[in-house]
């Protein structure tokens, strides 16, 4: 499978239906704290809050996570690793923290990004939302609000682009050559 | 960057901008009520400091461990080398221990660069000498772009012992890499005749320098470095080059006073004006752990391919 798998106006159909997936799971946005992973995964989070916003009129507290620090890889790239913001500021203990990320893929960002919030204090419930599931995790982990199923070659490359950052909302896939 | 910090010119204008965005990120880390993250689990760091400096080394000490980093310290009271044991000795037991990082404090000018050809770990330069301090320049670059918001163009005067001072070296290098004008002042006997090459202007009178500048950094009068014949007296030396209240007055709304610590208050610098709100010194303090555990990160977060 290679080429665009989403447009523009997919991703805002597959936000809008994650926002009310969580509502429903939820019962409400009540104790719900949404917060995206850097880089992509922030601004995903923050147009997921307006969804919700929209929906249920309430303001929904937002944060990014940076979980650079809690990478499995450092020192074994030729760079450490960048590093980027993070800013939650809110109390995460007690809330129930929806993670946003845009691709999932092995999972490993996300035990990361765990590990990160779990330092911060102690949730109520850890859920996980992705814009895309490209499959071959290599660690248990599964999203709880997918917006597309990607079946995927490992050597793939699955590029996403928020208007935000690069212009234009799209998910493409590049197949290996 | 390079696989040790050694000088401030080691590291490009690039490169200290790197250092001072990823120590942005570790000042958040040090609001947090777990002030640890794991990204050096398993490393360890070896403090080896031939001289003392409680204030150094413990704000190593601490960067290594919010980075999850196993430290060691190695000081020269109580150890080997007050058994006479030689800094070749020395460096070539942490290799054999298998030290990640030395981070050396020496008495002797290029000791740290003598280390790199002993241990395979990264070495960095806490202070060698009357060379190069150049965590310390990092640390005084990050507390001047956080308060003034950039560092090109900056307008900074360096005022006291320049001659015998490591921090005034690796801060005017480095404030010249990032576009900074650096002026230094003191007695003529205290100001290095090499000053001129380095890029900076040099000025006798401290009153003349202080309308126009944006960062006034106070020098240590290094009463154990110091003998006499380099000026006539302390109370001299503090009516011409001190940083009194009246003096201060003189500087721009917006000027910062900064000083590296530890102070002698009534020397170089009057009590009350260390203690004003434009001075800097207790922000440079945290800013250290925050900048050291950028470096600690920046150097040991990378593969070691290619190590000798």
């Amino acid at each position: 499978m290679s080429g665009k798998v989403m447009d523009a106006a997919d991703i805002r159909r597959a936000l809008t239906r994650i926002a009310h997936e969580i509502l429903e799971r939820d019962r409400g946005s009540e104790g719900v704290a949404i917060v995206g992973i850097a880089n992509r995964g922030d601004d995903l989070a923050r147009r997921l809050a307006r969804q919700l916003h929209e929906i249920e009129g309430v303001e929904v507290p937002v944060g990014v996570l940076d979980i650079t620090f809690y990478r499995d890889d450092i020192g074994l790239t030729s760079e450490a690793p960048l590093v980027h913001e993070t800013r939650i500021p809110f109390d995460v203990t007690g809330e129930t923290v929806v993670l946003v990320d845009d691709v999932l893929f092995t999972g490993r960002t996300i035990r990361a990004a765990m590990d990160a919030l779990m330092d911060l204090g102690r949730p109520r419930r850890i859920q996980l939302a992705v814009l895309v599931d490209r499959g071959h995790r290599e660690l248990p982990i599964r999203a709880d609000y997918v917006g597309k199923n990607v079946p995927t070659s490992r050597a793939d490359q699955v590029r996403v682009s928020i208007e935000e950052v690069d212009g234009e909302d799209a998910v493409v896939v590049e197949g290996a050559r | 960057m390079n696989r040790h910090l050694l000088s401030m010119h080691d590291l490009s204008a690039e490169d200290v901008t790197r250092v001072l965005d990823t120590a942005e990120s570790f000042r958040e880390v040090g609001t947090r009520v777990i002030k640890k993250v794991p990204a050096l689990r398993g490393r360890t760091v070896v403090n080896l400091f031939y001289e003392n400096s409680t204030r150094t080394r413990i704000s190593f000490e601490l960067a290594a461990k919010r980075l999850s980093a196993d430290v060691i310290n190695f000081t020269t009271s109580g150890s080997s080398v007050s058994k006479g044991e030689s800094l070749k000795d020395t460096a070539l037991t942490l290799q054999a221990m298998g030290a990640d990082a030395v981070v050396i404090r020496h008495g002797s000018s290029g000791a740290p660069h003598q280390l790199t050809t002993w241990v395979r770990g990264h070495v960095l330069n806490a202070g060698d000498g009357t060379h190069e301090h150049p965590t310390q320049a990092l640390l005084d670059l990050y507390t001047m772009r956080e308060k003034l918001g950039r560092l090109d163009g900056l307008r900074v005067a360096i005022v006291g012992d320049v001659l015998h001072s490591r921090v005034a070296r690796s801060l005017s290098f480095g404030l010249v890499t990032m576009g900074a004008e650096v002026t230094l002042v003191g007695p003529p006997t205290l100001i290095p005749l090499e000053a001129p090459t380095w890029g900076v202007q040099v000025d006798y009178d401290i009153e003349a320098v202080l309308p126009k500048l944006d960062v006034c950094y106070m020098l240590r009068v290094q009463t154990e470095r110091q003998r006499l014949e380099y000026f006539p007296s302390v109370r001299e030396y503090s009516r011409l080059f001190g940083l009194t209240s009246r003096r201060v007055a003189q500087l721009p709304e917006h000027a910062l006073v900064m000083h590296p610590g530890p102070m002698n208050r009534g020397v170089e610098i009057d009590s009350d004006v260390a203690d004003l709100p434009r001075s800097t010194i207790e922000d440079q303090v945290t800013n250290g752990i925050a900048t050291r555990m950028a470096l600690l990160y920046l150097l040991l977060g990378a593969s070691d391919g290619g190590a000798p």
